[in-house]
């Protein structure tokens, strides 16, 4: 805060359009129970001139000091009485801060199991988890089960600070050591690039400044190591969804849906679909309180207005033309059970997901995760803090991603309505095959890529034959016949019709042109939506 | 990552949040201290239900002790936006003359501010309550959830709190519970003020500079708009170049030397900061923890 301070002269403007090319980067703690998470921020918020002095004044002054050194920095983090009378972190607690690189956020969590959903809590919003080891115990269960949790929750970027380094000599063994093994962790739960650096929160060694004692480790220091980790999430590249959160209807002339873009861009006149109807539109307009915008991308709150009054309210999700979400009502997820009660299938949750809730159950675990060996094995239940992948049942479909794709439309939580709690957190991994149920037009729509139709091409068998290979070979489910039929087109398919109707457009006397003409047609009036996702599991 | 600058990422978030409030209840409300926060939220909200109208009333638990100035300030806006604003006073405990100094700042402030917003939802019926408070305030704040929730009698359980990942919320409530949402849980203080300026936001006078009579006491300025505020041997008041920090009650609100009478003055100035921002109200630094304590019993 006071990087600035000695300024000559204070230019507002200036330090404004500096501040906006700042990014933003959220981070959090993980690893053990004391393995020191809490005083290594307070180290680094302390090192870095990002505390107050009434705040350090109040702490110098406390009876609790747990630490070897004049000030036990923890207590910047651990705000809560209960906190300071155990000496443990409880609960997640946020701080804010910034250099002249980067603003971060910074989530401090606790390592004790007990509080394992707190970690959660903490690390569902980060860019990238601080991993803590204490280089005297080495790697310990927790933190294999924080890797776990990290990779789960796909944190970008995981770095492995090996701490209380003053208490083993500073030894560059201890840390190879340690490297070694948490490496062959990491491995095995596919995270890859993970950066180690040997630390001491209490004495500062490698944490703002770089250490002197350990002139072995080549590496930046851990902060500007924050500074300058590239991060990149690609949310603006992937395809637009957007959750509607609120129907807007002032009078009788505006009704625009509004939400927060979860991925990709979109912009006025590109085409639509919304979910769970299937009905495709197109974007009439992108709104604003501070006026229209051209275009909407990931991250942005705002209101769009489409060509078609279609029924659509809060749950729905709008997605961009090119890539349609999964629609169902079965699939499989990774849980980390957060309740005291565990999962029982026999029990009805409510699902929340984006902006929708729907009724759900548990039909399936599919397998837990057993943290010490990280081995698959069978069970009929999760106890809290349990973590493996399960298949859940909703009363209706959902649209969503893979987690690994999107974060917002790929996680869920689900609540036990018996008592209101947060009972397990969802990374949806694939679409479960045997969904049961009436199959929906829409869920047709979102496995075929397509809206059903019939398009009409008058008599003209060699253009038939073009056009039903071009479609088929994009993974549409084509058929030709010389009738209309309702029969096909309520099976979902696209029906080449060639007797002697009408042609639905006006089409060229060459075959290929036709084609052309048709597919363009067909895409522009939304019946094409693209490709299916393929999901697939990733390497947990 | 994301194109968008930290407050226009800030400022999605917290629309996200107003809007899922408006979702999920029936009758919310949103508190409003007429405070620099309280001016962000409001705007808030106005862009968050645009084109339509803010959803919900606007709540100020009226101590009695405020600044005049925050109260004209407070009218003039409601006219100027057209707002649904609802002003609860505890009228009982003002006629029973209860004020810090006769009763001590701990037993005031749970009177007329924790009782009384108590009070206020009670009677509103309000299931979820909306309030400007952001984390990096105060070391309990920092612990909190953005969806809070509170007991049947209004109060916080710091150590059995919800999980709450990504931007996934539980709003669900048993009769009789009722939440506390935090839509500005992420904004510093300098964000606050930065987006202030970004987007003109109309605020208190009181926060400019300019020379004010106060009671000087140490290093304090203690404002002098109540006659109950008394003055020790030796004390006197002086016009003093200052302004506020932060707004509360004035009897327990110190004001600041400074000579910030523009925005960009301000933003300089709380950069330079090397002192909290709630170091100058007196509520906080009763005993250690006393933030915690009051959180627990209602307080926002
Ligand atoms: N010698 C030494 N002690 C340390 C170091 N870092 C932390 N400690 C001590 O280790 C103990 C635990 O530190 P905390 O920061 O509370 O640990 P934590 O990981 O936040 O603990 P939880 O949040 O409860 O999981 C305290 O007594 C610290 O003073 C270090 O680098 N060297
Ligand atoms: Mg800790």
């Amino acid at each position: 805060m006071a990087a600035l301070a000695d300024r000559p002269v204070f230019d507002v403007d200036q330090f404004l359009a500096a501040e906006k090319h700042k990014d933003l980067l959220r981070f959090t703690t993980a690893g053990s129970v004391d393995d020191g998470k809490s005083t290594l921020i307070g180290r680094l918020l302390y090192d870095s001139q990002n505390v107050y002095e009434d705040h350090i004044k109040s702490i110098a002054k406390s009876t609790v000091n747990r630490s070897a050194g004049a000030i036990d920095l923890s207590l910047l983090t651990d705000g809560l009485r209960a906190e300071r009378e155990q000496g443990i972190t409880i609960d997640v607690a946020y701080r804010y801060f910034a250099t002249h690189r980067r603003k971060f956020i910074i989530a401090d969590t606790p390592g004790h199991e007990q509080y394992t959903r707190n970690m959660a809590t903490g690390a569902s919003t980060a860019d990238l988890a601080i991993i803590l080891i204490d280089a005297r115990n080495g790697v310990q269960p927790q933190s294999r089960r924080h890797a776990y949790i990290s990779a789960l929750l796909g944190i970008p970027r995981l770095a492995i600070a090996v701490n209380k380094m003053d208490l083993v000599d500073f030894r560059q063994d201890v840390f190879d050591s340690i490297r070694r093994e948490f490496s062959s962790v990491l491995g095995r739960l596919g995270v890859s690039g993970a950066w180690f650096v040997p630390i001491s929160a209490l004495t500062g060694d490698n944490v703002v400044k770089q250490s002197r004692t350990m002139g072995w480790f080549e590496g930046p220091a851990l902060l500007e190591y924050l500074e300058t980790v590239e991060m990149a999430d690609g949310a603006e590249t992937r395809p637009f969804r957007l959750p509607v959160q609120r129907v807007i209807r002032p009078h009788q002339d505006f009704r625009g849906y509004a939400g927060q873009v979860a991925s990709g861009t979109v912009r006025a006149g590109e085409t639509v679909t919304v979910f769970p109807s299937g009905r495709t539109t197109q974007v009439k307009s992108i709104e604003s309180y501070d006026g229209p915008l051209a275009a909407a991308t990931a991250g942005m709150s705002l209101v769009v207005t489409l060509e078609d009054e279609t029924d659509i309210s809060r749950g729905d999700l709008i997605a961009g033309a090119g890539h349609a979400p999964t629609l169902s009502r079965v699939f499989e997820a990774h849980a980390v059970w957060m309740s005291e009660q565990a999962l029982d299938p026999a029990k009805p949750y409510l699902l929340r997901h984006a902006s929708e809730t729907v009724p759900a159950r548990v039909s399936a675990i599919v397998h837990r995760v057993d943290i010490n060996t990280l081995d698959h094995e069978g069970a009929a239940t999760l106890p809290m803090n349990g973590i493996g992948l399960i298949r859940v049942e909703t009363s209706r479909p959902i649209a969503f991603d893979p987690y690994r794709e999107n974060r917002i439309t790929g996680s869920a939580i689900l609540i036990d309505p018996a008592t209101n709690a947060t009972a397990g957190a969802l990374m949806i991994v694939r679409e479960h095959a045997a969904a049961s149920g009436p199959v929906t037009e829409a869920e047709r729509a979102a496995r075929y890529g397509h809206h059903p139709a019939a398009v009409f091409i008058g008599e003209r068998p060699s253009l038939a034959e073009l056009l039903e290979r071009r479609l088929f070979n994009r993974g549409a489910n084509v058929a030709v016949s010389a009738e209309p039929s309702l029969a096909l087109e309520r099976a979902g398919l696209l029906v080449i019709v060639t007797g002697g109707y009408e042609p639905s457009l006006p089409l060229s006397i060459d075959d290929e042109t036709a084609v052309d003409e048709i597919v363009g047609w067909l895409e522009e009036r939304g019946t094409l939506i693209g490709e299916q996702t393929v999901a697939d599991g990733g390497g947990i | 990552m994301s194109s968008l600058s930290h407050l226009q990422r800030l400022e999605a978030e917290s629309i996200h949040i107003l809007r899922e409030v408006a979702g999920e209840f029936q009758r919310p409300v949103m508190l409003y201290s007429i405070g620099k926060d309280s001016s962000v939220m409001l705007r808030l909200a106005q862009k968050a239900f645009w084109p339509g109208p803010i959803p919900f009333p606007l709540l100020h638990v009226d101590t009695t002790y405020k600044f005049k100035e925050m109260i004209t300030f407070r009218d003039e806006q409601a006219a100027r936006l057209g707002l649904n604003l609802i002003v609860h006073r505890s009228r009982p405990a003002v006629e029973d003359g209860v004020q810090p100094f006769a009763v001590g700042t701990q037993r005031c402030c749970q009177l007329l501010k924790t009782g009384a917003l108590l009070t206020a939802l009670r009677e509103g019926g309000y299931d979820a309550a909306i309030g400007g408070a952001r984390r990096d305030e105060e070391k309990s704040r920092a612990k909190e959830r953005i969806f809070s929730v509170r007991d049947t009698a209004g109060q916080w359980d710091p150590k059995n709190q919800r999980p709450e990942l990504w931007n996934v919320f539980n709003a669900r409530l048993k009769p009789g519970e009722s939440i506390r949402v935090f839509p500005l849980s992420n904004w510093t203080e300098l964000d606050i003020w930065q987006y202030i300026h970004v987007e003109q936001i109309p605020i208190v006078p009181l926060y400019f500079a300019k020379p004010r009579p106060m009671l000087v006491r140490g290093e304090s300025l203690i404002p002098l708009e109540q006659p109950f505020v008394p003055v020790l041997p030796g004390e006197r008041t002086e016009m003093v170049m200052c302004r506020m920090r932060s707004l509360g009650c004035s009897p327990c609100t110190g004001a600041i030397r400074s000579e910030a009478d523009t925005l960009p003055k301000i933003i300089e100035e709380i950069i330079s900061f090397r002192r909290s921002e709630r170091e100058n109200r007196v509520i906080d630094h009763d005993q250690d923890g006393s933030m915690e304590i009051k959180k627990r019993e209602g307080y926002f």
